[in-house]
């Protein structure tokens, strides 16, 4: 029975990481459901972009107050992680503060400083619950795009990280009146500037009582890490993993170069070249033009939709969205996301090729939406994670125009003109060159 | 004024240093025009020797391909690319960010290489060295604003050639609160140019010229034909035009020149 809760906790431990393995392995086989585009080249630029913008937040401070909360809460998760990692093993072990006579006063200063970070992100999330609810900050309110799940969602993730921070501050209040008490097996260790303050409301209690609040908030915050681990894949949430991968494999071109169609590409060679012969087609694999759904699209931009936490910084500089338009590129990319697990979710029960009369163009993004962009990249210059919503647009346009021939009547006309005349208005080519002798 | 076409030069056994590639709006629209002209005389004035295509030229695809016509985009591409190969040509100056971004980054994918400059970036270039002398009391007294243009500025990180510029002829650029990478687009890109604009509260460069107007400056300077008529029309929407002017980059420096030939 001494080793029932090591047991436990190895149990426990092992059934939030696989799981969490599991749910990481769904999501890599749908995003792989995207089409291939190549972005392992230039691997320096890559990870300096990583570093600067994921690693270092160099997007997020464009906005000072959020982004200094948010690096608060960042610096807390990330740093705190260490001490997950004691935690792990005083768990499988059954020891206490393991760490602590190997490291000696850095310990003492390791603690200390992880109570600051934990009061840090008390503090922050206590900001953002009231940006949240205080429908001051309109990328945040709870209705548009973030009705329902995505308003709830963002609650659920700011209330589990307030109880994690309680969780830990408390277990440390308790751990450290017992060491003042001399109590067996806690051993003085660790440095407690913080959660020294609630000494004052435990003092009343006895030794017993004080080890089974330490022994309680040390096993519900452990549990609730892993809790909060093996949610994080359901969440928007999930970006804190995602902006790594997501932001090294940015785009590294100019914004305003846009992806060739290589199936475009060998139709319009085939038409300018007549000695050129077309490849054999396979029966049922007619190219596509554009992208129509989510399996159109390539890998990258599947990758940017389970990257996207729905800050909603894209939608706030977008020119369509602040006069009034139906476009929102955040909720481009949010219906990305919805329709992605939707077909992935048909596709393990039905097999890989599995269709529904389904798509993401029209079921989940109408055309107002698009014919709103102006093109103008705002949105991707605002992501502080380097999400691509234009390039999903783009791709939708396509398919609505070289596909469904669906453009509006007014860029049917423009289409013409080009074609005719060498210009999107209607002006004879013979007069191109008038301007020079004008005044 | 008499621009030589690089058919013409190619006539003589002669390839220009550099093309103009005039644009669309540049060749038709009559604010545009303007805009070609300033810079056709700027060019003259520092001496650079160059050349348009004249009837040769056509649109670059642009709109088509924001519009998802990529089809006709790369048959224009395609067609625009042998004509200028042809030619040998390897140097390209635009007044339009829109042909710029298209010819600097979208011809390579598809065989066209050449080194394309923004008129702003050349004529940047050209104050620098001393190829253009400008009055600078030109605009004495006189308050500026820029509008970054999306296809300059976002698209192609070019946000201080044309604020250089313009430090060369106005003592302090106002800014607008949005500038820059944030700022506001006028709303004329992704072919809106060339279609209504979709149901909404009000219209994008509507929106825009209220930074302008917040600011109330004496000039806007633009560097993007579609930008001058976006945001021209918004000072008109205001009854504005009487106080704001909207003007090109090179039309303001060719007002400053400091050169006996000028006008």
């Amino acid at each position: 029975m001494k080793y029932l809760p090591n047991i436990l906790f190895f149990i426990l431990l092992s059934a939030g990481i696989g799981f969490f393995t599991f749910q990481i392995k769904k999501i890599i086989r749908y995003v792989r459901m995207g089409r291939p585009t190549d972005r392992s080249d230039r691997p320096a630029e890559r990870w300096k972009t990583m570093a600067l913008v994921a690693l270092g937040q160099g997007k997020m401070v464009r906005r000072p107050l959020a982004g200094i909360m948010h690096i608060l809460i960042y610096a807390g998760f990330f740093i705190i992680n260490l001490e997950i990692l004691e935690i792990i093993l005083d768990g499988l072990l059954g020891t206490h503060r393991l760490f602590a006579p190997l490291l000696g006063e850095v310990y003492d200063f390791l603690i200390g400083s992880f109570e600051f970070l934990a009061l840090g992100v008390l503090v922050a999330c206590g900001v953002f619950l009231v940006r949240r609810y205080g429908g001051r900050v309109p990328r945040l309110v709870r209705s548009g795009d973030l009705k329902g799940w995505p308003s709830l969602d963002a609650t659920i993730i700011l209330f589990t990280e307030i109880v994690l921070m309680t969780l830990f501050l408390t277990m440390n209040a308790a751990d450290s009146l017992l060491q003042e008490r001399g109590a067996e097996h806690y051993v003085r260790a660790g440095a407690f500037p913080v959660s020294s303050f609630l000494h004052s409301f435990l003092q009343g209690f006895g030794e017993n009582t004080l080890i089974f609040l330490e022994r309680f908030c040390w096993w519900a915050h452990i549990i609730g890490v892993l809790a909060f681990l093996n949610y994080l894949p359901y969440s928007k949430h999930f970006h804190i993993i995602l902006a790594f991968p997501n932001t090294y494999f940015s785009n590294l071109e100019p914004k305003g170069k846009l992806r060739t169609d290589e199936n475009v590409l060998k139709e319009v060679k085939l038409m300018l070249d007549p000695s050129a012969q077309p490849e054999p087609v396979e029966s049922g694999s007619l190219p596509s033009f554009g992208a129509k759904d989510v399996t159109d699209l390539t890998w990258k931009q599947l990758l940017d939709a389970y990257s996207c936490t729905e800050c909603g910084r894209c939608t706030s500089e977008c020119p369509a969205h602040l006069t009034g338009k139906l476009l929102s590129p955040r909720k481009i990319i949010m219906s990305v996301r919805d329709r992605l697990e939707e077909l992935g979710r048909l596709r393990d029960k039905h097999g890989p090729d599995y269709k529904d009369d389904k798509t993401l163009l029209g079921h989940y993004i109408t055309p107002e939406e698009l014919w709103a962009c102006t093109t103008c990249n705002a949105c991707v210059e605002a992501c502080p994670v380097n999400i691509d919503p234009l390039s999903v647009i783009i791709d939708l346009r396509r398919s609505l125009v070289m596909e469904s021939s669906a453009a509006p009547a007014a860029l049917n006309m423009m289409f013409t003109n080009i074609e005719n005349n060498g210009a999107p208005w209607q002006f004879s080519p013979a007069d191109r060159a008038l301007w020079t002798t004008e005044s | 004024m008499t621009i030589k076409t690089v058919a013409e030069l190619a006539a003589e056994g002669k390839s220009p240093e550099f093309l103009f590639w005039v644009g669309c709006a540049g060749s038709f629209d009559d604010k545009a025009k303007k805009v070609s002209r300033a810079l056709a005389r700027l060019l003259t004035e520092a001496g650079i020797e160059f050349a348009i295509l004249g009837t040769e030229e056509t649109c670059t695809g642009d709109p088509a391909r924001r519009a998802g016509n990529e089809f006709l985009f790369q048959m224009m591409a395609l067609q625009n690319i042998q004509v200028l190969n042809q030619y040998g040509i390897k140097k390209i100056v635009t007044a339009c960010p829109h042909c710029f971004n298209t010819l600097r980054n979208e011809y390579p994918t598809l065989g066209g290489h050449y080194e394309v400059y923004h008129h702003s970036q050349l004529l940047n270039e050209l104050l620098k060295q001393g190829r253009i002398r400008v009055k600078p009391d030109a605009f004495k007294g006189k308050k500026v604003t820029y509008h970054d243009p999306c296809y300059l500025g976002r698209a192609n990180g070019e946000y201080e050639a044309p604020r250089s510029l313009i430090r060369q002829v106005f003592k302090e650029i106002e800014e607008m609160e949005r500038h820059g990478r944030q700022a506001l687009c006028c709303g004329a890109g992704g072919a809106q140019m060339f279609k209504e604009s979709e149901k909404g509260r009000k219209e994008v460069n509507v929106e825009r010229t209220e930074d302008v107007l917040r600011v109330a400056p004496d000039i806007v300077a633009v560097g993007c034909p579609f930008c001058k008529i976006m945001i021209g029309d918004g000072v008109k929407h205001f009854e504005k035009e009487d106080k704001i002017r909207v003007a090109d980059l090179a039309e303001i420096l060719q007002e400053a020149l400091d050169s006996p030939s000028a006008v």
